[in-house]
Parts: C-alpha cells; structure tokens; sequence
C-alpha cells in the first residue's frame, strides 16, 4: 500500500475517534457544570475538560476566561484549535478524499455524509437558529453517530488487509491515549482514600467518567456492586472486557501491529514496542498502580502511547 | 430564441414521440412535475453523497459544485448505435496511425496531405517522442469523442479528446442513480450495461505493459491532487479498477524504473495511467516548476521501462486544426472514407477561409485551435456587436490559431428544467478503449445537456449538466431465472 495511504487511514481514524471524545467530554462536562453549586466541588469543570483534550494552553492563549460558552465554542466549533471537532471533521474529511480508493463505499459516505451535516449544523449556529447548550446536545449526539457511522462502515465493508490494520492501529493509539487524558485530569477523585473524603459529591465526579466512557452499565455487569473509585480505574486500565481500556488497547494494537508484520514478513520496533507496553499491563495490579501513583502510571502510559505513534510513522508511513 | 426547427432526441422533427422513446413520453405524461421534481433532489442528494463534484475554475465561493444533473433519459438506438460504433473505432484506429506516423517515419507529411508546419508548429507535438515506439503502437488507450446529432440519423464529430479525457465516471455514477430512481422505466427497456467499463480498461491498460516488466504488471493512476477538478474522477476510477491512486509525490525513478513509496517499501509501476498533462509529467523533461511531477519519469519512458497512458504527445492529434484535415487522415491510413462526417470547418490559417470567417463572424463558432472546455470561444449568433468586434482583433493578430464552424442545429432532447419539461440541446462523447487485442467502446457515454434556454454550450465548466445515455440493446436476451429455493425463516 502507498505510504501516504496508510498514514492517512491512520490519521483519518484517530480525527473521527478524537472527534467522539471531544463529544463525549463536552457532554459529560456540561452536565456536571449544570449541578447545583454545592455538588459540584472546587468548579473548575470546564477547565479539566479542556485539559482532558489537551487544548488547556490553546485555550488560553485566545480567551481569558473559562465560560461554558467559551470552551463549548472553542472545543466544538473554533477553527483556531487544532483538535476541535470542527477541525477533527474537516482534517477526518480532507484525509477521506485523498484516499477515497482505499476507503469502501460505506466509509466515505459515513464521513462525507457527517462532513456536510456538520457544515448544516454550522450554518443553523451562523443564523442564530440554534444557540445556547440546549442545542449543543443534538450536535454531540451528531458527532457521536458519526463516529459510530464510520466505524461501523470500517469494520463492516473493509477487506482484512493492511489498509484495515492502519485504520485500527490509528482508532486504538488514539483511544488509549483519550482513556489515559480523562484518567489524568480526575486521578484525584479516583485514589482509594478519595471515597472517604468524598460522599456524593464525588459520586458525581465518578459517574461522569463512567458516562463519558459508556460505561455505567457495564461498570455494574462487571464488579455488581456501588460505584467505586478505584474499580473505575481499574475498569479502565485493566479491564480486557471494557473496549476503552488501556489494556483492550493494547491487545488490539498488538494484534493488528502483528497482522502487519506478518504480512509484510518483518516485524520491527512498532511490535515491540507495543508488546511491552502490554506485558506491563498484564501484569499489573491496582494496587501496585496506586502504590506507584496514579499520575505517575498514567503519564508515563501516555507518554510511551506517543512514541508508539512516532514509531510507527518511522517504520511504515515515512518511506 | 432562434426559429430553426431543430431535430429533437424524443420528437423527431414532429410531435409524435418516435417509437425509441414511447416509453419516456408516456411516463413523462404520467408524472406529475412535483414527482419530477422529487427525483430530481434525490438524485442531487445522492450525488452529493457520493461526493461526485467538480471544480469549476474562477468560482471561489464554492468550490466543490455538483454538474447539474438531468433525470430524463438520452436513447440512442441499437442500429444508430452500431453504425456510431464502427465509425468510432474506424477513427481512433486512424489517430493511432497518425501517432505513430508523426513520431516515426512520417509518411503523411510526406505524401503532403498535412502542411508540416500544423505538426511542427503544435505546441503538443513532443520532440522528445520521435523515433520512439510505444507497446502495440497504441497512444490513445482512451479517447473521448464528442458527438452532436441534427438529424434522424445524422451525426457529426465536433472534437476528438486524445490526451487525458474526463467524463466517464458521470457515464457510470448516472446510470447508478437512474437505475435506483426509476427502476420500472428502465427495466422496461433492454438497456446495454456501461459497468463493465472498469474491467475493460483495466484489461486494455495491462495489455500494454513493457516488455521489461516481470511478474504481474503493476498499474497505477496519477492523479494531480485532490484540488484538481476533476480529482473524483480519478478517485473514483483507480478504486474501480483496484489501482493505486497515486500523486507525483509517491513515486520517483532509480535506474530508470518508476517505484512507488508503499508501506512494504519501493515497488515498481509498469504502466501508468495518468490524468496529468505532458507538460506536468516530469520536471526534468517538461516544466522544471511542476509539482505533480516525477523527476526522471520521461528518462524511464524513454528507456521502455514503464507505459505511459495515454502516451506522450497525443496532443497533437486532437488538436482542432488537425481535427480538420481527419477525413483526409482516415483515408491516408485506412484506405476508406471516414464512416463519421466531421463538422465543415473554416481553416483561417488559409487566406480564403479566413476572408470568410472575417465576413461571416455572426454566423459563425469561432474555436482556438487548442483551446478546450469552451473558453475562448465565439458563438456568433448568440453574440454582442461589442463581442465579435473584441473577438475579431484577436482573431487578426494571430489567424492560423483559429478555425471556424458553422453554428450547428444541434438536437434537443427533453429536459426538467425548473418545474417543466423543455426541449435542451445536447452531445454525446463515447470512450473508446484501445489495448493490444484493438479497440471497443462501452455502449453508452456521457450527454451533455447546455441547461439555459437556446444556448448550445454543453461544457461543464460554462454550467452545462449531464444525463444517463441508453443504448438499446437489440437481442432479446431473457436473463434466466433464479432457481433458488425461498429463503429460510426461523421457526419454519
């Protein structure tokens, strides 16, 4: 496959999979901030959503002041950020066209569809049809549906061959490092000691990170009991059963990094790279997370998340 | 609006449908302009879905725009089209000829049928392909000619497309639609498919591969970008064909043989169908600022190391002041009259033709000689006074870049324009597909519809749209039946 290919189908599926994270932060977040004063803790809220999508410092170089409308706009809409979903769309898009051959039918519909609903969606805001956060939330349900949309169009109509293993690759780098950002932003109100501080107003903070994962339910078919901090850390580290998890990741990630060398007969740092990743999380423990730290665990996986990105670039997208 | 009576695709001269479109006329009786209406929007919103755009130059507000498409059908019929057929074939076998001829031994220059300048002088005729050979002698491997009708019968070539063809994905993405909209109307006639075209060039263009290519030959389609016009296009047919749709970038040249950059590192390209223009192809060779380019590619072609298709150099012959010396060209290699007329052309290189061109200008369409896509051009009868006196001092200064046509009655064919059903002047080009086992065209092409009232400008880029094209077939082939037995239901 040309190179240029594979790192389009790469970029193409972490803009769609960032796209849906972005939706799921702000929705999660603006119910939070819609809580009554007392339940919501120090505030903040708006500020660890843009820090859960790395926008923090972008943020503030253009606005002075964390508002809901603010970070709405500038997370969804603003064009001066690199990752809004606007951006995420349009790049999603742009890399769709010049790969048109190597996408199916369905996947480029699914995106080209979601492009144009999106320009609608944009149009409506212009004419001041639509404002305020009541119309954002069918905006985020949009978003949400493109992703499922496109994915499913991915894993429905697409050959088994590299060109799928680089939109999976590209799906779970991006996934893993998503899963880790929220985790990094709340490690605090998910420490074991942090229960009994808490109360309800941590209740709250733990179920938004369970929403904004789809998790609430699967959270109790998997532990069947109340909600948890350390369980949810645990759901999302751990857990090969949750599809966000870092470790479900990771076993993806190695599976289809090894379909590609074994296709391409050669495997290289990017397989071993990702297999260490992942014997380290096999054979981790909660508490040895936690006696190590949270944080400390967690930055350390984003940061090995990264180089894997750039290894792959290196080994199969700069020729 | 003009008062010549013009030959009409549905009624003849009269007001009786002819029998080939019986069935369009009861069916456009039958349905109400609303209904028309709503197929209309499905069919724009389908294309919309697919992403089949084109870019028109010059209009930044909205680049990406849809070819206005029409829902009432052209039909050509089976013995019209088997007539059309051979003249066609008959044509491109001769621009083959011709080609090879130019770049070899140069016989009709010789012979002096063709004044040597009109060769020499063609800004598309390459220097750098003479005494070169090219797999099977073929240079055209596509061609697109441009057909317009006036009469029962009747058909003339307006242009031939030579170099790098557009058009055909609208051949194949219209005929999807229609085939989804009105799917009663079109099984109620015995419709030639077009979806085959896709297996017949993939097949024309691995037929060509050099003969130092090994193993399976390796196909790509270089594209110049997605900001091209017509970049769906080329999308669309490498996914078709199951190619490598390929930027001059993902390729480069080492000891003369072309790589492309794949993810399983460098591998090799035997034949390279490109929709770049010679003078973009190679920066070493042609333009040194060309960006689409692959820097040594014309080294590797020269060296027999890769097919270039439609070969370099095939400018010439499409050229519109060759186009009118094609009857004399047919003859000269053929041994036979040309089956299809050219339009009557006024050559003004040539003081006579020129003289009258000068005095006929209202009357008459005035065309570079290289010129496409309908820029630069006079319609005489639809021009101002200010326009034909603009156009005539660049026709002074330089008349040997001009030819001359007279306005043709064009034939209309119904159209839903708004919320009636009009009469709309139409072409038609076909595709000729040429490897080494000959040439075949896909029964069908695409129809351009000029979509403003009288006008007789069918180009895309001047706002013209398009139609589905059925070519009837003529055998009553039954397709026989499933013999399946029903399908399994739980609990039965």
């Amino acid at each position: 496959m040309l190179a240029r290919t594979a790192e389009n189908l790469f970029w193409l599926a972490r803009y769609v999979e960032r796209a849906d994270f972005t939706a799921r932060i702000i929705d999660v977040t603006s119910r939070l901030a819609a809580l009554p004063q007392s339940y919501r803790g120090a505030g903040g809220e708006w500020e660890s959503a843009l820090a859960a999508v790395g926008a923090l410092n972008a943020f503030n170089a253009s606005f002075s002041e964390a508002t809901e409308s603010n970070v709405v706009h500038f997370l969804a809409f603003d064009e001066t950020n690199p990752s809004s979903i606007h951006n995420c769309l349009e790049q999603a898009r742009t890399n769709a066209r010049t790969i048109r051959t190597a996408l199916t039918a369905e996947m480029w519909q699914a995106i080209n569809s979601g492009w144009l609903e999106l320009k609608s969606f944009e149009e409506r805001r212009r004419t001041g049809e639509y404002s305020g956060i009541e119309s954002i939330l069918p905006f985020l349900e949009f978003v949400k549906s493109v992703s499922l949309d496109f994915d499913g169009a991915a894993y429905r109509t697409m050959l088994r061959n590299d060109a799928y293993w680089f939109n999976r690759v590209g799906l779970y780098v991006e996934r893993a490092d998503n899963t880790a950002r929220l985790m990094d932003v709340k490690y605090n109100v998910l420490l074991p000691k942090s229960e009994a501080v808490g109360g309800s107003l941590d209740y709250f903070q733990w179920t938004s990170i369970l929403r904004a994962v789809s998790a609430q339910t699967a959270y109790h078919w998997v532990y069947r009991e109340s909600v948890k901090p350390w369980l949810i850390a645990d759901l999302l580290i751990l857990r090969k059963e949750m599809p966000r998890s870092l470790i479900y990741c990771y076993d993806n990630l190695a599976r289809f990094l090894d379909h590609l060398g074994k296709a391409y007969g050669m495997q290289a740092t990017s397989q071993r790279h990702t297999r260490m990743v992942l014997r380290r999380l096999e054979n981790a423990s909660m508490e040895e997370i936690f006696q190590e730290g949270l944080h400390e665990f967690v930055t350390r996986f984003i940061d090995d998340n990264n180089r894997l990105g750039g290894i792959i670039a290196e080994q199969y997208l700069l020729v | 609006m003009s008062k010549t009576r013009f030959f009409d695709e549905m009624n003849g001269y009269g007001d009786e449908p002819r029998a080939l479109y019986a069935k369009v006329a009861e069916w456009l009786a039958r349905t109400p302009p609303d209904i028309l209406a709503t197929r209309r929007a499905q069919a724009e919103l389908m294309f919309r879905r697919v992403g089949i755009t084109f870019a028109v130059y010059g209009g930044n507000d909205d680049t990406e725009r849809l070819i206005p498409f029409d829902i009432i059908p052209r039909i050509v019929g089976h013995r019209e089209w088997s007539k059309l057929e051979d003249g066609l074939i008959q044509r491109v076998t001769a621009l083959n000829m011709f080609l090879s001829d130019i770049y070899g031994a140069r016989e009709i220059l010789k012979a002096g049928i063709l004044p040597p300048d009109i060769i020499y002088k063609n800004p598309y005729f390459r220097p750098e392909m003479s005494g070169r050979r090219v797999p099977h002698d073929v240079w055209v491997h596509i061609a697109g000619i441009d057909l317009v009708r006036t009469g029962e019968g009747e058909f003339f070539v307006l242009e031939d497309n030579a170099r790098t063809p557009s058009g055909v994905s609208y051949m194949l993405e219209n005929r999807e639609v229609m085939m989804r909209l009105m799917p009663d109307l079109f099984s109620s006639y015995r419709i030639a498919p077009v979806d085959n075209y896709a297996d017949a060039l993939l097949a024309a263009l691995r037929s060509v591969t050099p003969a130092s290519a090994r193993g399976e030959p390796t196909v790509a389609l270089l594209t110049p970008g997605q900001y091209n016009s017509a970049y769906y296009e080329h999308s669309f047919l490498a996914d078709r064909l199951g190619i490598e749709l390929v930027e001059g970038n993902d390729l480069f040249v080492k000891d003369e043989i072309v790589y492309m950059k794949t993810t399983e590192g460098p591998k090799r390209v035997d034949v390279l169908y490109r929709r770049v223009d010679d003078e973009w192809l190679d920066p070493l060779a042609f333009r040194p600022d060309s960006a689409l380019g692959v820097p040594g590619l014309m080294n590797a072609y020269q060296a027999g190391n890769i097919t270039i298709t439609n070969a370099v150099g095939t400018g010439v012959s499409d050229d519109k002041a060759i186009y009118s010396y094609m009857p004399e060209i047919v003859r000269f290699y053929t041994g036979k009259e040309a089956k299809l007329s050219n339009v009557q052309t006024w050559r003004c290189r040539e003081p006579d033709a020129y003289k009258y061109v000068r005095e006929h200008l209202d009357e008459l369409v005035v065309k570079e000689v290289n010129g496409s896509g309908g820029y630069g051009m006079l319609v005489g009868p639809h021009a101002s006074r200010a326009d034909i006196d603009e156009f005539a001092k660049k026709l002074d200064y330089d008349p040997a870049n001009y030819i001359a046509q007279p306005t043709l009655a064009l034939s209309t064919c119904p159209a839903f324009i708004d919320d009636a059903v009009v009469p709309r002047h139409v072409d038609l080009r076909p595709f000729i597909l040429t490897g080494s086992e000959g040439s075949r065209v896909v029964p069908g092409g695409l129809t351009r519809v000029a979509m403003r009232e009288g006008s007789l400008v069918v180009n895309s880029s001047q706002g013209g749209g398009t139609k589905d094209t059925w070519v009837i077939e003529d055998t009553n082939l039954v397709a026989k039946n499933l013999e399946g037995k029903s399908l399994e239901t739980k609990g039965a």
